[in-house]
């Protein structure tokens, strides 16, 4: 990827892309966990189908972004070998399954962010990251209808998938409050042309959400003071279990390729 | 994946039901056709023996496929690189919808995927034995792949020519998957030969655990196969259980050279009057211990299967249950 790795990248610049990479790594790696687990075979394929694109996602992003720190970090160094406050994906992605529900509801909530999300990266003044919104958007949009059609199935299934939808959704709705939360990083990556401060999107994600919910008979938990900081490095429990799982292998077999 | 020891249960032959008896002209008519190598359709009359013996063989392998998801599937959350995680997601989701186009298969047959399914649960259906062996180092991937996949790559390219119009078309497809299975997973294993001294160690000792049971997958020995023969009157089966095997051997054993691995058997060697490679006798007690439900994972696996099964009803009875509520809306409404 053509990044300008001769320009001076700024420091904005490289955690924006880093949080992305980081957003669809920890997804993907929580979506992988239901392969061969799945209510029925059919979803086992769909769901390991958008853990591949996630996955495929967080190469790109994480490839690029050691290109701009320009310190030879490639996408498994980054994924593998950064401590956990390094990480800097949404807390709302380290989630744990719990259940079918929870992964719909968290999976729709966040791939109508990314909807959004890449549809302004595809112009992008970082040409690199513009190419990988330009694929990005594609599986986001098949992400958000599948992920749509199960909140509103469940939502307005039976009783028991009504109580579940709604709990994984009481549940979950408090961690989007960090999505749109107002940042420096944001800021400069915006005045850049580097993509769109995550708080300008907030109108057209809710507008979005609360459409389908509502066609789900879901009620929309009030907003709380509730805050998490993931993106900012500072995460729930979950996220150290999940790296040690994921970190495993290169940890334990240091300077190994595979 | 995966078919093995089509014969199992042993001893099960199949009968000669009254309804082909009474339909001796159709019997003469199919006959005819397997002797000329025709394909036969589901819509084509067939004995009932054939349609029981295809029902039983194409479910069994549709089973191996989702326990099969499970091994490898084991290692996703861990996988060494976003390569090798991506190709391993992608294997495993292959291997589903490996599941997915045999159900479509045996369904041609007049089964429902839903009782086929009931029967694996149940634990009366059976599947292939080889997923009863835990993976326990990440080379155990790899070395599924080669070994694994390498084995029903001999055992199903056959079966691309099988008398059964909707089982060879899967077939086709299948095989085209499984060998992209097995050289990825040999790739894999290339690239842990090439590393450390303890990445090769890994590799030795998945080869270790993972190559007898491989050997096994082709089934008993001919002379143990009771209804081999039936099925090779049929064109179900082409090739013996034996000669698979000897295929399986020759082929690989020039790989492990190529690979840098000892195969786990002293007794292994050329032999030059038969023009093939000479191998240890199998140990059939534990392959019939395995079977019959005595394997590292049998438990496990059975028990994976019934928790997805059970965890998910909520979600399937949801699925049923809006799809009912909308019928009624647009009916209310038209
Ligand atoms: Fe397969
Ligand atoms: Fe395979």
């Amino acid at each position: 990827m053509g990044a300008p790795a001769m320009t001076q990248t700024t420091p904005a610049h490289l955690e924006y892309v880093l949080r992305l990479g980081d957003a669809a790594l920890i997804h993907g790696q929580r979506l992988s966990e239901w392969c061969g687990h799945a209510p029925v075979l059919e979803e086992d394929l769909a769901l390991a189908n958008m853990a591949l694109d996630f996955v495929g996602q967080a190469r790109m992003l994480l490839s690029h972004a050691g290109v701009l720190e320009g310190k030879g970090r490639d996408e498994d160094t980054l994924a593998f070998l950064r401590h956990e406050g390094q990480y800097r994906n949404p807390t709302l992605c380290e989630m744990p399954n719990t259940d079918f529900a929870h992964t719909m509801i968290k999976g729709f909530l966040l791939g109508s962010f990314n909807l959004l999300m890449w549809s302004r990266l595809c112009g992008s003044s970082d040409e690199a990251l513009a190419a990988i919104a330009a694929k990005s958007l594609k599986e986001a949009r098949y992400h958000v209808e599948h992920t749509g059609d199960w909140v509103i199935r469940l939502g307005d299934g039976t009783e028991e998938s009504h109580r579940r939808a709604q709990a994984a959704l009481d549940m979950l709705w408090p961690y989007t409050n960090e999505l749109f939360a107002a940042n420096p990083t944001d800021d400069a990556a915006a005045a850049a042309g580097v993509g769109p401060a995550w708080s300008d999107l907030a109108e057209d994600w809710e507008k979005a959400v609360l459409a389908v919910l509502k066609h789900a008979t879901l009620t929309v938990p009030a907003r709380t003071p509730f805050q998490s900081y993931g993106k900012f490095g500072r995460h729930s429990e979950h996220l150290g279990h999940l790296l040690a799982v994921m970190q495993h292998l290169p940890r334990s077999f240091p300077g190994a390729t595979w | 994946m995966y078919t093995q020891a089509l014969d199992i249960p042993p001893g099960e032959q199949p009968k000669r039901t009254p309804d082909a008896v009474e339909n001796a002209a159709y019997q003469a008519e199919f006959d005819a056709r397997i002797d000329a190598g025709a394909t036969i359709e589901a819509k084509d009359w067939m004995p009932e023996a054939y349609r029981k013996t295809l029902v039983r063989q194409i479910s069994q392998h549709a089973h191996s496929e989702i326990v099969g998801m499970l091994p490898e599937g084991n290692w996703i959350s861990r996988a060494p690189s976003l390569k090798r995680k991506a190709i391993l997601l992608a294997k495993v989701q292959d291997e589903g919808g490996h599941g997915l186009y045999l159900y479509a298969a045996a369904e041609t047959l007049g089964v429902s995927r839903d009782d086929l399914t009931e029967a694996l649960l149940s634990g009366k259906a059976k599947y292939s034995s080889i997923f009863n062996y835990p993976t326990l180092n990440w080379a155990d991937v790899g070395v599924i792949g080669w070994l694994v996949d390498g084995a029903a790559i001999m055992n199903q390219i056959p079966l691309c020519k099988c008398s059964y119009g909707p089982y060879a078309r899967a077939m086709v497809r299948v095989c085209k998957e499984e060998s992209f299975h097995q050289r990825q997973g040999y790739d894999a294993l290339l690239a842990m030969m090439g590393g450390t001294d303890e990445q090769r160690e890994l590799v030795q000792d998945a080869v270790n655990r993972w190559w007898w049971p491989s050997l096994m997958m082709f089934g008993p020995h001919d002379a143990d196969s009771p209804n081999s023969g039936q099925s090779m009157r049929w064109g179900i089966k082409r090739i013996s259980n034996d000669d698979l095997r000897q295929k399986f051997v020759d082929a690989t054993v020039k790989q492990a050279e190529v690979l840098g691995v000892t195969l786990p058997d002293p007794e292994l060697k050329w032999n030059e009057a038969r023009g093939h490679y000479d191998f240890a006798a199998i140990d059939w007690d534990e392959f019939w211990n395995v079977v019959n439900g005595h394997g590292q994972c049998n438990v496990d696996r059975l028990a994976a299967r019934v928790k997805a099964w059970e965890d998910g009803a909520w979600v399937r009875e949801a699925a049923v249950a809006h799809a009912d509520k909308q019928a009624a809306r647009e009916k209310a409404a038209a």
